[in-house]
């Protein structure tokens, strides 16, 4: 992301900002803007896209919000720390989210985020030291009929003990 | 589209389906994809082939069929069998059985009966379609009666007539307030000619609520549906839907729905050779629980953080870029068809005298049978907890239930009687809600629940007015002393009065009805927070003793 942007690229957007790089992700936040007349209130679509693209919000990619739709940084850091969904930093190689929805929670989610805790030293919303591991909580998967429930890099698991999960993370690491 | 039109393309797709002998749906919706269903498909389809049954066999991914804990769930319509939890090895028995009218059942499938009271204490009108249609075609839709309302009301009806008839019907919104929907509909048309909008509240926030979810996934025509007859009576051009990003199945029917739609001149301009146009656009959460207020809704559809301003101007007069805007949730736009299409007085014979029609429940927790359910209003909680729900497993005892999620209270045994309706849960201290129904037993520590939902409405507090940000931090530290046992009974007391301070000053929904379920536990088991402060310790087990607190700091 630290490449200057090519010059063919900035023929491309006349009277948009700059690209932060040649990354081609750039064109398709760059595309999400663009299909809403770069109006401000297409702030919340276009850092869907960038998530989408990059996994994370960092500070390049507000700044590119902020200068292609035209609106204070300050409103794009507001509305990237006001939803849950945004994230500003990247996740680990594997992710495991756990559910901590209301079925979830009396079925048990918090003693799988307590045996993770034990094996891996970490809380939700961190990652491992060595990058591999983030563990996650979300509001409710809705799969209120698996309780309790996590995701673990987008496979669903239902109906977990403490082990199964340790067991599950332990494969998806290291097959 | 003529309404001719319509009935040639819903026969075509009939005669199609009847072609085959035999009718295999295979639920798809999240619920069972989860627990592989789309790879129990996979194999059905491959089996299928294999067999050269292509012409006599039709494997269809259609939406929920409610019994979500037994899934992935497959259905031989025309057989009227059901299966449960089956695997991709052993779903490739059903299609060989068919084959040679051997038992599939001694291929290691498990039968699951029908006509017990989780299915037959049922009824239909949201869900009508779901477990039956294949969400991704329009066709299947129109086949099942689908667009005859909409075609119907632009052609034949005049906007107040269409009005009327929602208004005769007594429904009422079900995002959980409970608000007539048909008085909200001629308040937006009473604005006059001007640019409008119609808006579909799918963000369904509630922990344990997927009701919307199952809706949109299952069968989202009903709701682009309803939604443009919505816009038709009120006079509004534009709507949005309003849904999360956690859902990306519902998303991704979502738009294949509106784009059938927009081919087939179903929506977009001049619906039916009318004057009459609609559009409409996906617009995504983005995990703020707040969103569900219509006002930071608003805001988070104009790009901006989801905070709600004061009320009024309501959003009826002025709305999304300060327009006249409608907004009525999945389930109650998901009504509008049958409505229309039966007529007010159909509608208005189910349910009870003020709250009419049915009512999607997610029915969750510490119950047999968990999964989605539509029941009529006026149910009492013990039908659908004890016969539609199973009961309690492994023998435990009921303690409570849960509706209305983060809004709602706790309700204990002794109103178990008491009949599901908007008023009636009101009156015991509970909500509505949009129709999360998590059950506990013994086993759950009602003061801890009183926690968890008190963390919930602190996280997903926005911050802007100050009883609810900083009441519902000094409410959630006072129930981490309680469940730690380290609190006093001048806790408690100054517990109850910040519930009332908090409900009486907060701007919105969110910080008036956070409260609730520390109201309604200290109501109903006011003996489970004594006996945290009184030293006798956590009666259903779950909270730590001040012993085994203080061992873990030493541990730390």
């Amino acid at each position: 992301m630290t490449n200057a942007p090519d010059k063919n690229d900035m023929q491309t957007f006349v009277g948009a900002p700059q690209l932060p790089s040649d990354d081609k992700r750039w064109k398709i936040v760059e595309a999400t803007a663009r299909r809403h007349g770069r109006e401000p209130h297409a702030l919340i679509e276009t850092l869907h896209t960038v998530q989408e693209c990059f996994g994370y919000l960092d500070e390049n990619a507000l700044r590119f919000v902020a200068s292609v739709l035209r609106v204070p940084l300050s409103r794009v850091y507001g509305a990237a720390t006001f939803y849950h969904f945004f994230t500003l930093k990247p996740n680990g190689r594997h992710t495991c989210v756990v559910c901590t929805g209301t079925a979830c929670y009396i079925k048990g989610a918090p003693q799988l985020l307590k045996a993770i805790e034990r094996r891996y030293a970490i809380k939700p919303g961190e990652t491992t030291p060595d990058g591999e591991l983030s563990v996650l909580t979300a509001r409710c998967l809705g799969s209120c009929g698996l309780a309790p429930a996590a995701v673990l890099d987008s496979t669903v698991l239902g109906k977990l003990a403490p082990e199964d999960i340790l067991a599950r993370i332990q494969k998806g690491i290291h097959p | 589209m003529t309404i001719e039109e319509l009935h040639k393309i819903a026969l075509a797709e009939r005669d199609a389906q009847k072609k085959f002998q035999h009718h295999v749906c295979v639920c798809i919706a999240a619920g069972c994809l989860s627990s592989g269903a789309d790879l129990v498909r996979d194999a059905l389809k491959m089996e299928v082939v294999e067999s050269g049954m292509q012409n006599e066999v039709l494997v269809k991914g259609v939406g929920c069929m409610g019994l979500c804990s037994a899934g992935p769930l497959v259905t031989v319509e025309t057989e009227d069998r059901m299966f449960s939890s089956v695997t991709p090895e052993s779903a490739p028995e059903i299609i060989r059985s068919m084959d040679t009218g051997g038992d599939p059942l001694a291929g290691g499938l498990h039968h699951c009966p029908t006509n017990v009271p989780f299915f037959e204490r049922q009824k239909k009108i949201v869900l009508e379609n779901s477990g039956q249609i294949d969400p991704e075609r329009i066709e299947d839709y129109i086949a099942h009666d689908g667009y005859l309302a909409l075609v119907t009301a632009i052609t034949e009806m005049s906007p107040l007539e269409v009005i009327e008839q929602v208004k005769r019907s007594g429904l009422r919104g079900r995002g959980g307030a409970g608000y007539p929907t048909g008085l909200k509909w001629s308040t937006v048309a009473k604005t006059g000619e001007q640019e409008k909008y119609v808006i579909c509240n799918a963000d369904e926030g509630d922990p344990g609520a997927f009701m919307d979810r199952a809706v949109l996934e299952s069968d989202p025509h009903r709701v682009l549906e309803g939604m443009a007859i919505a816009a038709y009576a009120v006079g509004a051009q534009r709507g949005y839907i309003y849904v999360r990003a956690e859902y990306p199945l519902a998303v991704k029917h979502l738009k294949t729905a509106i784009k059938q739609a927009e081919r087939l001149g179903l929506l977009g301009n001049s619906i039916s050779g009318t004057r009459f146009s609609f559009h409409v656009d996906i617009r995504l959460g983005a995990g703020a629980f707040v969103c569900g207020e219509e006002t930071a809704l608003i805001a988070s559809i104009e790009g901006k953080r989801g905070t709600p301003r004061p009320r009024p101007p309501f959003p009826a007069e002025s709305g999304l870029w300060e327009c006249p805007t409608l907004i009525n949730n999945v389930e109650t736009f998901a009504n509008i068809a049958p409505i229309v299409r039966n007529g007010a007085e159909w509608f208005a014979a189910i349910g009870t005298e003020k709250s009419k029609g049915t009512k999607v429940f997610a029915l969750a927790g510490r119950v047999e049978n968990t999964g989605l359910i539509e029941v009529p209003m006026g149910i009492t909680l013990r039908e659908i907890i004890f016969r539609i729900g199973g009961g309690i497993p492994d023998g435990k005892q009921y303690k409570a239930v849960q509706t209305g999620g983060p809004s709602g209270g706790c309700i204990p045994a002794e109103h178990l009687d008491s009949p599901v309706d908007y008023e009636s849960l009101a009156r015991i201290g509970s909500i509505m809600g949009s129709g999360g129904m998590i059950v506990m037993d013994e086993t759950s520590c009602m003061v801890d629940v009183a926690k968890y939902f008190m963390e919930f409405c602190m996280s997903e507090s926005c911050g802007k007015c100050i009883p609810c940000r900083a009441g519902t931090q000094q409410m959630h530290g006072i129930l981490e002393k309680i469940t730690a046992g380290v609190a006093t009974p001048a806790d408690v007391a100054l517990l109850e009065e910040l519930c009332e301070l908090v409900r009486n000053t907060s701007l919105c929904g969110l910080g008036q009805s956070a409260p609730n379920p520390v109201v309604t536990t200290l109501k109903y088991f006011r003996k489970e927070y004594d006996a945290h402060v009184t030293g006798e310790g956590c009666p259903a087990g779950t909270c730590k003793t001040p012993e085994e607190v203080k061992g873990a700091e030493v541990n730390v």
